[in-house]
């Protein structure tokens, strides 16, 4: 077994402990909050998957930079592997958020700016995912997903800040949000363990998302091989 | 515990998503991985 095969089960080990113990800690550690009770406890995996998916648009756009100006296509695998990860885990805000909604305001959605900036974030990089369906020459795919992944980040801090500039269905911010506003530490800790544990289950997605478009690409250059060798011709036998 | 149904929804839609996610590209890096070794061969003959 190789180093990088051993740090990785490790990896998986700890991904795997650390989501054991923040299910604990979810539920069994974080206190109770006042007003919602228990139906609040999807706070943590709700703002956590927000988190780690803000994280992925960033490595989306910090890859694409990288591509556009060193032109190597490991930048371009970590782009496409960031963008179908931080696609799963906007899923889950859009999905969680609503059944924590219903049961607190009455309804599933509203278009308020915090919720709609989000549905566009996911259409955004769904976008994304479709472009490089679309493109077929690679380096072209390449270099135009690179510029999209890096304007479409604009909308990541939209999304952070509509809370704070617009009035909005969706709670105002717990964090950094001004008088009154706050989270108990012992919620802040038990957030910031189960972001902490959804990152280890994130990097263990990107990391296979990425071995999968590495190893297209080389499927891509052999095959590119084996036709040349086919189409060239035969060399002439000496007499 | 009160809207457990709620909680409990919440936190099978996560996991949902990261084991459907994660079993797709293993499957198809499993499909890719056997179409490299595949070529592989070709190119050796």
């Amino acid at each position: 077994m190789t180093p990088n095969r051993i740090l990785w089960l490790v990896v998986k080990l700890a991904a795997a402990a650390a989501m054991a113990a923040a299910g604990y800690a979810i539920f069994f550690i974080a206190p109770d909050e006042q007003t919602m009770h228990d139906i609040q406890r999807i706070f943590y995996i709700h703002v956590a998957s927000a988190w780690t998916a803000g994280v992925a648009f960033l490595i989306v756009a910090l890859a694409g930079v990288l591509y556009l100006v060193k032109r190597q296509p490991r930048f371009d695998w970590l782009g496409i592997a960031a963008a179908e990860t931080g696609v799963a885990f906007t899923s889950v805000v859009l999905i969680t958020g609503p059944i924590w909604a219903k049961p607190i305001w009455g309804i599933w959605w509203t278009w308020d700016a915090r919720l709609t900036l989000t549905f566009v974030l996911w259409l955004m990089y769904i976008a994304y995912l479709l472009l490089r369906s679309l493109i077929e020459d690679p380096q072209r795919r390449s270099v135009l997903c690179a510029v999209y992944g890096i304007f479409a980040f604009a909308d990541v801090p939209l999304v952070y800040m509509s809370i704070r500039w617009w009035r909005t269905q969706h709670p105002q911010p717990v964090i950094g949000g001004g008088q009154g506003s706050g989270l108990d530490p012992t919620m802040w800790k038990v957030l910031l363990f189960t972001w902490a544990a959804v990152s280890l289950l994130f990097a263990l997605m990107i990391r296979q998302r990425y071995r999968l478009e590495s190893a297209r690409y080389q499927t891509e250059v052999l095959r590119q091989e084996l036709e040349d060798r086919k189409e060239a011709p035969a060399a002439p036998s000496r007499a | 515990m009160k809207n457990f149904e709620s909680i409990f929804a919440a936190y099978l839609v996560f996991w949902a998503i990261v084991f459907v996610y994660s079993f797709t590209v293993s499957r198809r890096l499993a499909r890719t991985e056997q179409d490299l070794e595949s070529l592989k061969q070709q190119l050796r003959k």
